[in-house]
């Protein structure tokens, strides 16, 4: 991602931890608004975004480690935090987060420590077919997708990063 | 952040009012209360919005959960929403086609 002159960079790494989601969130808005960068209306899209991406690492965190103990890894998310909480969440669970405030622009790249990315196998019904009210996740992807201007997925063996840019509109 | 949930009873509809931010550290709270409501037998549902300062997708993918939970029971869910941050977030998703989005309170359970 180029990067325009003068743009400042800031970065956070937090425990793939469900709490911390509301640092990640406040952070990055603040940082948002200190450019001056974005208008107020772009701001609670990025913090949107941050958030939809920032679960989507730390499920990630917790889909590995629960493997890496046996455990189902078919555990609703909030399940999975809930279960497997400070047992195995350790420092090598974290989500860095890095972001490059510029002019009108935000650039947001959050990386985890999970197995890689996995495309939905298949997608879920539209959410006005009565079948999708089976489904409470999946949500998330159409939010990122709608609400930043570009998004890219690195996945590795070795983790993922999920790297979105938000302009002001 | 702290998750407010309120139940109070008007008429035949339960009213659960959220406030804070809802995502995946609040989001288990609020499925528990309403899983909780809808076992108690409470199958008229308006989930109270106005107070929310920020839902994600975890938060909605509640909300999904609990309106197949209070139709199974031949019940109905419907919201309150006028923030346009939150509704933005239905509206973006498709979920505004699925949930009945009201005014107030008032409008909610005069339906």
């Amino acid at each position: 991602m180029p990067e325009q002159p003068g743009a400042s960079e800031i970065r956070l790494t937090i425990p793939a931890r469900p709490d911390f989601l509301a640092l990640a969130r406040l952070v990055v808005g603040a940082a948002a608004s200190v450019g001056p960068s974005l208008d107020d209306g772009r701001i609670a899209d990025l913090r949107l975004v941050v958030s939809e991406v920032c679960t989507n690492a730390m499920e990630a965190n917790w889909r590995a480690s629960a493997a890496r103990l046996g455990a189902s890894v078919s555990l609703l998310a909030e399940e999975a935090a809930t279960r497997i909480d400070s047992a195995v969440i350790d420092g090598a669970d974290a989500v860095r987060i890095n972001c490059t405030v510029a002019l009108h622009e935000v650039v947001v790249a959050v990386t985890d420590c999970g197995s890689g990315f996995e495309p939905p196998t298949t997608p879920h019904p539209p959410v006005t077919d009565p079948a999708r009210l089976d489904f409470e996740r999946g949500l998330g992807l159409p939010l990122i997708q709608f609400l930043a201007d570009h998004v890219e997925f690195d996945s590795a063996p070795t983790g993922t990063t999920v790297t979105a840019v938000v302009r002001d509109r | 952040m702290d998750l407010g949930l309120d139940v109070t009873q008007r008429d035949r509809w339960t009213v659960l009012a959220v406030s804070g931010e809802v995502d995946v550290a609040t989001a288990p709270r609020l499925r528990e209360q309403l899983v909780q409501l809808v076992n108690e037998g409470h199958h008229h549902l308006v989930v109270d919005l106005e107070g929310v300062d920020f839902l994600d997708s975890t938060g909605l993918g509640v909300l999904v959960g609990a309106l197949k939970r209070v139709r199974l029971q031949d019940g109905e869910l419907t919201l309150v929403c006028t923030q346009p941050r939150i509704v933005k977030v239905f509206d973006i998703t498709g979920l505004s086609k699925v949930f009945t989005l009201h005014e107030s309170v008032d409008s909610a359970v005069a339906a």
